[in-house]
């Protein structure tokens, strides 16, 4: 079966910044592909270079086997885009927005009618149907967004970051529409910065990091390279850190990772008892904790797991070298590393 | 949020390109978009209305005595210019419309859409024709009401030839508005473009007063040409050979930029 898409070694040059690095790429069709990464990390830029919106400087894409960068014509056939910002024009209604783009894909007046109402039934915007959008809240925009790209029922689907900026309830709303959407055989690319909406919905995961995949993965296998929790103990006085993390070293056979600045240690935990033992081990050196959280990994972990860097850090630019990089590779071999 | 149809596995038959009578009908679908803004946003409509009307009277009794001795007999010549430099303006606006347009995010799905890449940009200059008619029919308003009289079969051909070249004059600016990055960047440059083609014209003084170097480029200025086939056909109610030439450099506008605005429009950052 060809692939839904298919990209090898995609490279996009902003002039000294290369923000997609040589990406691969192979979404199956049917599946929920997730693409996580912190900001900056090339996700918007990848996701716009597959869907004909950006030059691909190197490298090929295929869409069901169209190539991008010869038939864009062709494959905007096969897409719906849902970018990061609504794609929707803010000066007219939520109902004309979706005529005027039903019409452009051929429709007649009398269809593209149906088509309007029929999707803002189903996203829940009837009652908004006639307000223009520059008095939509960002969940109804992001509705509308989403409609949009539906009007063709595309075998593919695009989303940057779907529930960015959407309160828990309309996320757990936007999730069950994507899940909808796979069973009735779509294909899924999305974006996201956070790991439990990667767990949720996608098949498999790419972590990209400024610009390149550094793993991929179900999410099953990313949660194994971090430890399925993370111990976070916090010490009463930083001046025992390197007390402190030699002993956990010890009781678990890992290397704990530091944040100086909180006086923060935080390790990976394989089973939950593990920070029993961590903490145990704190007692008997007598170095007294401040407040102790066992917590599912977020991406913040993954990143340190996978790149020895908090994400925080990168606003400083270059990372410290404070975390145990080697110590972080050694726990990815779950993973096809692609570094 | 319930069940949303979407069809399976990718077979359907793709279309290579855009059809002739599908880019037409896009680029009406697109006008039509355009159009429904102006009517939700009146406010568009303010400069097409007060220019005329600022300017016919300020122009007509400020130069009328030191050009021509006389604001009635400076109508003549004053209004056909002004017509010519009121569809320039206007014109310009319709490209820093398109550049502030495309800034916006729906921009991002007509492009991702498999649809006429002229379309998003014919669209807007064709909804702007409306404010050409308005903008011609208020000028020729004022210069009547201050007593100028045309022929009037040559005013209805002068309304449409003007009309015309402001449609044809759009893709100039349609085409900056394409290549330029902000809006701001395309007024200045529109001005600088705007300001020399209708001053060193025939729009507002004869040619003949002006130095020879002068008169070699207002005699080239495709403008001139225009205004003197407004002339022509509203004094003269004559149909010249000025006509068919302005016809001809308008046809010549497009021919050239049309297609760099798509090109423009078409090119991936
Ligand atoms: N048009 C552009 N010109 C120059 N640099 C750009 C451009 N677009 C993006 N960049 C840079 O490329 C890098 C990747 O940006 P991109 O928007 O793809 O990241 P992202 O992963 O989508 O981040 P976010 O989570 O914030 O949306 C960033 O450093 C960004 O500043
Ligand atoms: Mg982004």
């Amino acid at each position: 079966m060809t692939l839904a898409v298919h990209a090898t070694g995609l490279v996009k040059q902003f002039k000294d910044l290369r923000a997609v690095d040589g990406i691969d790429l192979q979404v199956h069709q049917g599946e929920v592909y997730g693409v996580l990464g912190p900001n900056g990390a090339g996700k918007t830029t990848m996701l716009r270079m597959l869907a004909t919106l950006l030059r691909i400087d190197e490298g090929e894409a295929q869409v069901f086997g169209v190539d991008v960068r010869r038939e864009p014509h062709q494959v905007r056939q096969l897409i719906g885009v849902t970018g990061q910002y609504a794609s929707v024009d803010e000066k007219l209604t939520a109902r004309e927005n979706l005529r005027l783009f039903a019409r452009i894909y051929g429709q007649s007046s009398k269809q593209a009618d149906r088509t309007a109402d029929d999707l803002l039934e189903r996203f829940g915007l009837t009652d908004a149907a006639t307000r223009t959008l520059e008095k939509f809240s960002g969940g109804m925009r992001r509705r509308l967004d989403l409609a949009s790209s539906l009007i063709a029922q595309p075998p593919l689907i695009f989303l940057d970051e779907p529930t960015t900026g959407l309160d828990p309830r309309t996320r757990g709303q936007m999730w069950d529409t994507i899940r909808d959407l796979v069973a009735q055989g779509s294909t899924i690319l999305l974006t996201t910065q956070y790991l439990d909406e990667a767990d949720q919905l996608a098949d498999r995961i790419a972590v990209i990091d400024r610009g390149r995949k550094v793993a991929e993965g179900t999410s099953g296998e990313l949660k194994a390279s971090v430890g399925s929790s993370t111990l976070s103990v916090q010490l009463s006085d930083p001046v025992d850190m390197d007390a402190a993390a030699r002993s956990v070293a010890q009781a678990l056979g890992r290397t704990a990772n530091r944040t100086p600045e909180s006086a923060r240690l935080t390790v990976p935990l394989n089973r939950p008892d593990e920070a029993a033992e961590a903490l145990i081990a704190l007692r008997r050196n007598d170095i007294s904790v401040a407040a102790v959280q066992v917590e599912q990994p977020t991406l913040d972990e993954v990143f340190l797991a996978l790149t020895g860097e908090h994400v925080s850090d990168r606003a400083e630019g270059e990372a410290d070298d404070d975390h145990d990089t080697r110590a972080a590779d050694e726990r990815l071999d779950p993973m096809e590393v692609t570094r | 949020m319930s069940v949303v149809t979407t069809t399976g596995p990718a077979a359907p038959a793709l279309k290579s390109h855009v059809s002739v009578l599908e880019t037409i009908r896009q680029s009406w679908l697109m006008a039509g978009r355009a159009l429904q803004k102006m009517r939700r946003n009146p406010e568009q409509f303010f400069d097409v209305l007060i220019q005329p009307l600022l300017f016919t009277p300020m122009f007509g009794y400020i130069f009328g005595g030191a050009i021509a001795g006389g604001t009635s007999k400076y109508l003549p010549l004053l209004v056909p210019g002004l017509l010519a430099q009121t569809a320039l303006t206007t014109c310009m606006g319709t490209g820093v419309t398109l550049r502030e347009d495309m800034e916006k995010g729906v921009f991002d799905r007509f492009r991702s859409l498999p649809m006429s890449r002229v379309a998003p940009l014919a669209g807007p200059a064709l909804a702007d024709v409306v404010r050409y008619v308005v903008a011609t029919v208020m000028t020729l308003a004022v210069g009547i009401a201050m007593g100028y009289r045309p022929d009037p079969f040559g005013l209805v051909l002068a309304t449409l030839l003007i009309v015309f070249t402001a449609w044809s004059l759009a893709w100039v600016f349609t085409a900056l508005a394409t290549v330029m990055k902000s809006a701001q960047g395309l007024q200045g440059v529109s001005m600088m473009i705007m300001f020399p083609l209708t001053f060193l014209s025939n729009a507002f003084v004869p040619a003949s007063s002006l130095p020879g170097w002068l008169e070699a480029f207002v005699n080239v200025n495709p403008v001139s040409h225009v205004v003197t086939a407004l002339r022509d056909l509203m004094n003269e109610g004559q149909v010249t050979g000025q006509v068919g030439w302005a016809v001809l450099a308008c046809l010549a506008v497009v021919a050239i930029f049309m297609p760099l605005a798509v090109k423009g429009y078409r090119r991936q950052v």
